[in-house]
């Protein structure tokens, strides 16, 4: 237990001193925020659909969630890298104990991230519609962070160094995040990537987000959090099974 | 300077009635990478207290070897004893019988040097009254104190070796495994670091394992030696010995003569062969 501790609080630490990263990913939550929120806003309301930063800000949140979780994962490799998973790896401690500790300092990191995400949309113009749903929001936000960290993890256990990283990049994080709906509704889509947008886990943490955030229908947010929490679970475990196959 | 050597024909130690126990057991060690054999069938002890020499050319097998011993990479077959634990069954027990100080650095960067051991402590289970008061002796041993609430990617290659060798003692293991703890420093700074090892190994009767590519320093400091070449151990004994045996002046001669003039492939080559047979491995299914 303490072990798990330990290894947390260092996550939290490198976080807090690595002040450029923190302000660095930051950038591209602020930027679709700002630039689609009031760019697309007129638009959006224009067509009947309310109002657009109502709408977006929780899927902006979830952004910077996402790409601050599957980061921290992905650290592994960094930590193979130079070295320092090597002084874990030969610890009196199991793997899933070391798997638990980074992930869950990694979907901490990224709670706070999602947090800071929260703040700027409230400067923007957002609105939570009940402070009493504040905590189901934390939950979902802290559930999308672990989600997406074990995925991380187990990506960054699987790869040797960081030449796949664009790869993950372009071909993974970006899809979910712009395959999902995050940035538009999901009402007449296209069967096609309606589809997608289903199958698509990150949908079902922006969705419970967005209820927990704007009140918008309170049924939905129930099989958001088995889905979210089913997934969690299952990829908590694979990343723990992937790490533990590492040798050095 | 020179340690006294032992004679392996001695089982007791001086003024003692007492057998050497010995403290690392290997017999027939293997560890093959897809068709290439990197440990071959190697055997031998090291007993208890002493300083031992693990050497060969790049690519012989010994990282390998050591990586196995420390339970971090799994073995083909054969058998291995640390402090009498078995660490093919008992990992966890066995990862507490021994430090490691790998070749490469394997300090967190973003942490202190307090904080990289405190962490270490923890990782081990040491109490917290005891691991403060072992790293507070632990840092001034290697001459760390002042630094020790620095940050470690403000320290030079020599401080954190100084700063590995004594995270890897806060929880007084029986064994010390250095791999290459020396490469790429001044003599001055590897003078200095096997003053603090041999001055840490005394006080904490520590069996020390290394390896080294640099010969005069294995003469001096090892009590004795093993050479693998190929992954076959091709000689054993003191650093007289070696040499006597092979009827040359310095131990960098004996060994020479033992395993060639040949220049061999990189130490990395068992390590990418097995990421490749990995990789395809991975590929395949």
């Amino acid at each position: 237990m303490k072990a798990v501790a330990i290894l947390w609080l260092r996550q939290l630490k490198r976080y807090s001193r690595s002040r450029v990263r923190m302000v660095g990913s930051l950038g591209q939550p602020l930027l679709f925020l700002l630039a689609l929120g009031f760019g697309l806003g007129p638009i959006f309301s224009r067509a009947g659909a309310g109002d657009y930063i109502e709408f977006l800000s929780p899927g902006i949140i979830t952004m910077g969630i996402l790409f601050t979780a599957v980061f921290s994962g992905i650290e592994i490799i960094w930590d193979r890298q130079f070295g320092f998973l090597k002084e874990t790896l030969v610890a009196p401690v199991s793997r899933l104990t070391i798997v638990l500790g980074r992930a869950l300092g990694g979907a901490t990191v990224a709670l706070i991230q999602g947090l800071i995400v929260f703040a700027i949309c409230l400067l923007a113009g957002f609105r939570v519609a009940d402070p009493r749903l504040l905590p189901l929001a934390l939950l979902f936000m802290f559930l999308i962070a672990l989600l997406f960290t074990a995925i991380g993890t187990a990506l960054g256990s699987v790869l040797e160094d960081m030449q796949g990283f664009p790869l993950i990049m372009n071909f993974f994080v970006l899809p979910l995040f712009f395959f999902s709906n995050a940035l538009f509704p999901i009402k007449g889509l296209p069967k096609a990537l309606l589809f997608a947008v289903s199958l698509n886990p990150l949908s079902y943490g922006v969705d419970g987000l967005r209820v927990a955030l704007t009140g918008s229908p309170l049924s939905g947010f129930l099989p958001d959090l088995a889905v979210l929490g089913v997934l969690t679970a299952a990829l908590l475990a694979l990343s723990s099974y992937l790490f533990s196959r590492i040798e050095l | 300077m020179k340690a006294t050597p032992r004679d392996p024909q001695i089982l007791t130690v001086p003024g003692g009635e007492r057998a050497a126990t010995t403290v690392i057991e290997i017999a027939g060690l293997v560890k093959k990478f897809g068709d290439f054999v990197a440990v071959d069938h190697i055997s031998f002890a090291v007993e208890e207290g002493i300083v031992f020499a693990f050497l060969g050319p790049n690519g012989a097998g010994k990282t390998t070897t050591i990586k196995m011993l420390t339970t971090v990479l799994s073995p083909s077959g054969g058998s291995m004893r640390l402090a009498g634990i078995d660490p093919l069954s008992e990992p966890l027990l066995a990862r507490r019988a021994f430090g490691i100080v790998f070749q490469d650095p394997t300090l967190d960067d973003e942490l202190t040097a307090f904080e990289n051991m405190e962490l270490h402590g923890i990782l081990y289970g040491v109490p917290r009254r005891e691991r403060r008061e072992r790293i507070a002796a632990l840092l001034s041993l290697v001459a760390l104190s002042e630094r020790a609430h620095d940050l470690v990617k403000k320290f030079s290659g020599g401080m954190r070796r100084r700063l590995e060798i004594a995270r890897a003692l806060v929880h007084r293991p029986k064994i010390l495994f250095l791999d290459e703890p020396t490469s790429g420093l001044d003599p001055q700074t590897r003078n200095q670091i096997w003053q603090y090892i041999r001055e840490l190994c005394r006080e904490r009767k520590v069996t020390v394992f290394f390896t080294t590519h640099y010969m005069e320093e294995a003469e001096r400091v090892a009590d004795r030696i093993a050479i693998i070449d190929h992954g076959r151990i091709v000689a054993q004994g003191s650093p007289q010995e070696l040499t006597r045996r092979t009827e040359q002046k310095t131990l960098e001669d004996a060994f020479i003569a033992l395993t060639g003039r040949d220049i061999r492939e990189e130490e990395a080559a068992p390590i990418d062969r097995m990421r490749m047979m990995r990789r395809v491995w991975r590929g395949r299914r």
